[in-house]
């Protein structure tokens, strides 16, 4: 560790302005922060810095997304077995599910940082490590077969057009991960809906058994057939068709854990995305008008990606509401019409994606009115002093 | 504008650096759409494919030409108070026009325009240049102003159009551009592009390149 500090301290004056390697110097910076705390010194305002910077709670959040992204390496893999009849054993699913996820991952981050790296170099400024989480958490919401030059393509238009041009990380308005996402959604739908994605190799369609259908529980819930819904408990340890990382809801409760004991994730934010959500699915229940309105809220939680949004994805510090109050009605609203565009919309079977992206937009919003409301009520206690 | 310089001139030549710049300048720095913000709604709705944006972009530039040229001749008459309800059937009595021509030669694409041909009468880029322009300038300048917005405004239709059917339908002016090889090897046409949000989206982006070539359009902070 010792020597490799002494080597960045040795070669850093290569990359100051006017040095030999001063066109990589973004790079370098990256790279050198990443490693070590920098040893900058604040010339005004505050002092006092907190130890956990944006790179050590990015590095939180990471940390809280490896037990479903292992877990949802290894489903891929099963399922891959259950598509072809196969009995594999627990190495071989894994081993299958790695080579699946793996150029996923890895195209994701190539893309993704190399319009950072871009972007860092001319604007003059350093390399903002917010690509380490969305470029983790874009893998996580694709299909196991997503084609990888959709990856790029949709990586790069999220980075660019959700990140850069409003200023990079910390200024932008909706989440990266889940604006690329939405592209693919929207651009090429055959290839993140349906019931040939979710099962790596389908497409191909070589070997499968007859009656295998891989369809997600979404699937099944949007065409109205409610009864060929897996056993809650299969939907709970995640041994359901989906996204890589959302099958497991015990991985993702694993993951909150992490994130909620080490302050990282904001649980007024995870807590009323679960009241938002549970109270339209009662609402519902009490309406009952067809069979998707019947499914009790339980099942709804353990659907789809409910949980991994309401955990991995509204609690983004940029794009949430920032004030506690707006959190509360932030996450309450993006349960809520992840429920209600879910069970309302036949053409969309999950919502969670939809109600975030539409809650970022209008986080700025909500903090707005609490803050408004904040200094209405603190004049008013100011008038009424100044009176008496 | 600069009509009282223009009075005291004797004759100026018809081309002179004045009128060009009539012409040029909505192709640039003074863009109906990219820097005025005009005209949008009909820019989002027609660029899917280039061959109905370039037949809007025509049209347009006819009705912003002959409205003005039409405006600056009477505009000594027309009573200031009723003004917009002259303009308004000018505009619209030309829109008729066009729109006739559309469906007699160009049927197809007449349809696929649907309304937007009769809402070029809406178009904030027509009226803004008569109430601007039109009413205080000669006919030669107005007809050139006409033709420089209708200009402007089309140029970013054929742009938008262009990227929107090569991207969203591998075509050009209807014809397979994109090669059967690539369709083979995996690749797919992008859904997004077709629906208008990629056509706000792809106007902000020429916003952006545009600013960042043209200085001066960067506002001070």
């Amino acid at each position: 560790m010792k020597a490799l500090h002494e080597f960045l301290e040795r070669i850093r004056p290569l990359f100051k302005k006017g040095g030999r390697l001063s066109m990589f110097r973004s790079t370098f910076d990256a790279f050198d922060t990443f490693l070590f705390v920098p040893g900058k010194v604040t010339t005004g305002g505050s002092h006092i810095r907190d130890a956990i910077d944006l790179k050590r709670t990015m590095s939180v959040v990471i940390i809280a997304l490896m037990p479903a992204l292992l877990f949802g390496m290894w489903n891929v893999g099963y399922q891959r077995s259950l598509s072809i009849g196969a009995d594999w054993s627990l190495l071989q699913n894994f081993w299958y599910g790695f080579l699946v996820v793996l150029p996923i991952i890895i195209v994701s981050y190539v893309s993704g940082l190399a319009v950072e790296f871009i972007f860092a170099q001319i604007k003059g400024h350093e390399v903002n490590e917010g690509f380490l989480v969305s470029g983790m958490l874009i893998p996580m919401i694709m299909p196991p077969d997503v084609p990888l030059w959709m990856v790029a393509v949709a990586t790069v238009f999220a980075v660019i057009l959700g990140k850069e041009i409003f200023g990079g990380t910390g200024m932008n308005i909706v989440n990266p991960a889940l604006l690329a996402r939405a592209f693919i959604f929207f651009a090429y739908p055959a290839y993140i809906s349906g019931s040939q994605i979710w099962t790596a190799g389908l497409m191909e369609g070589q070997g499968v058994i007859d009656g295998f259908s891989g369809a997600t529980p979404m699937a099944h819930a949007a065409a109205g057939e409610m009864d060929k819904i897996p056993a809650l408990a299969d939907m709970f340890f995640g041994f359901i068709p989906g996204s890589i990382g959302e099958t497991s809801k015990l991985a993702i409760l694993l993951g909150a854990a992490i994130l909620l004991i080490t302050g990282v994730g904001s649980w007024r934010i995870i807590l009323s995305t679960l009241i938002g959500g549970v109270l339209t699915v009662l609402l519902f229940n009490a309406v009952s008008l067809n069979t998707y309105m019947d499914l009790s809220p339980l099942t709804q939680l353990m659907m789809g990606g409910f949980l991994f949004g309401a955990i991995f994805m509204a609690t983004d510090p940029v794009t949430a509401a920032q004030t506690f109050k707006g959190q509360y009605f932030y996450g309450f609203f993006v349960g809520v019409f992840a429920i209600l565009i879910r069970v309302l919309n036949p053409a969309y079977p999950e919502g969670m994606m939809l109600a975030i992206l539409l809650m970022n937009v209008v986080a700025p919003l909500i903090d707005h009115y609490v803050i408004q409301a904040n200094i209405r009520r603190r004049l008013k206690r100011a008038t009424i002093k100044l009176k008496a | 504008m600069s009509q009282t310089q223009a009075i005291n001139a004797e004759r100026e030549p018809l081309f002179s650096a004045k009128n060009l710049k009539l012409l040029k300048g909505p192709l640039n720095t003074i863009n109906p759409i990219t820097v005025q913000v005009l005209g949008i709604c009909s820019a989002l709705a027609v660029t899917a494919q280039i061959k109905p944006a370039i037949v809007m972009a025509l049209s347009v530039t006819i009705v912003t030409a002959f409205s003005n040229l039409i405006i600056s001749l009477i505009r000594n008459t027309i009573p200031p108070r009723i003004r917009i309800i002259v303009q308004l059937v000018i505009i619209a009595a030309l829109v008729i026009i066009v729109d006739q021509i559309l469906k007699a030669y160009v049927y197809d694409v007449s349809k696929k325009l649907s309304v937007f041909v009769g809402l070029i009468i809406t178009n904030c880029i027509i009226m803004g240049r008569l109430e601007a322009f039109a009413m205080s300038n000669k006919p030669w300048p107005s007809l050139l102003d006409g033709i420089g917005n209708g200009l402007g405004y089309g140029i970013i239709l054929v742009i938008v159009g262009f990227f929107r059917e090569i991207l969203g339908s591998g075509k050009l002016y209807g014809m397979t551009v994109i090669p059967k090889f690539m369709y083979d090897i995996g690749y797919v046409d992008n859904g997004l592009v077709i629906l208008p949000p990629m056509a706000l989206i792809a106007i902000g982006v020429i916003i952006w390149v545009q600013r960042s070539r043209e200085k001066e359009l960067i506002e001070k902070q």
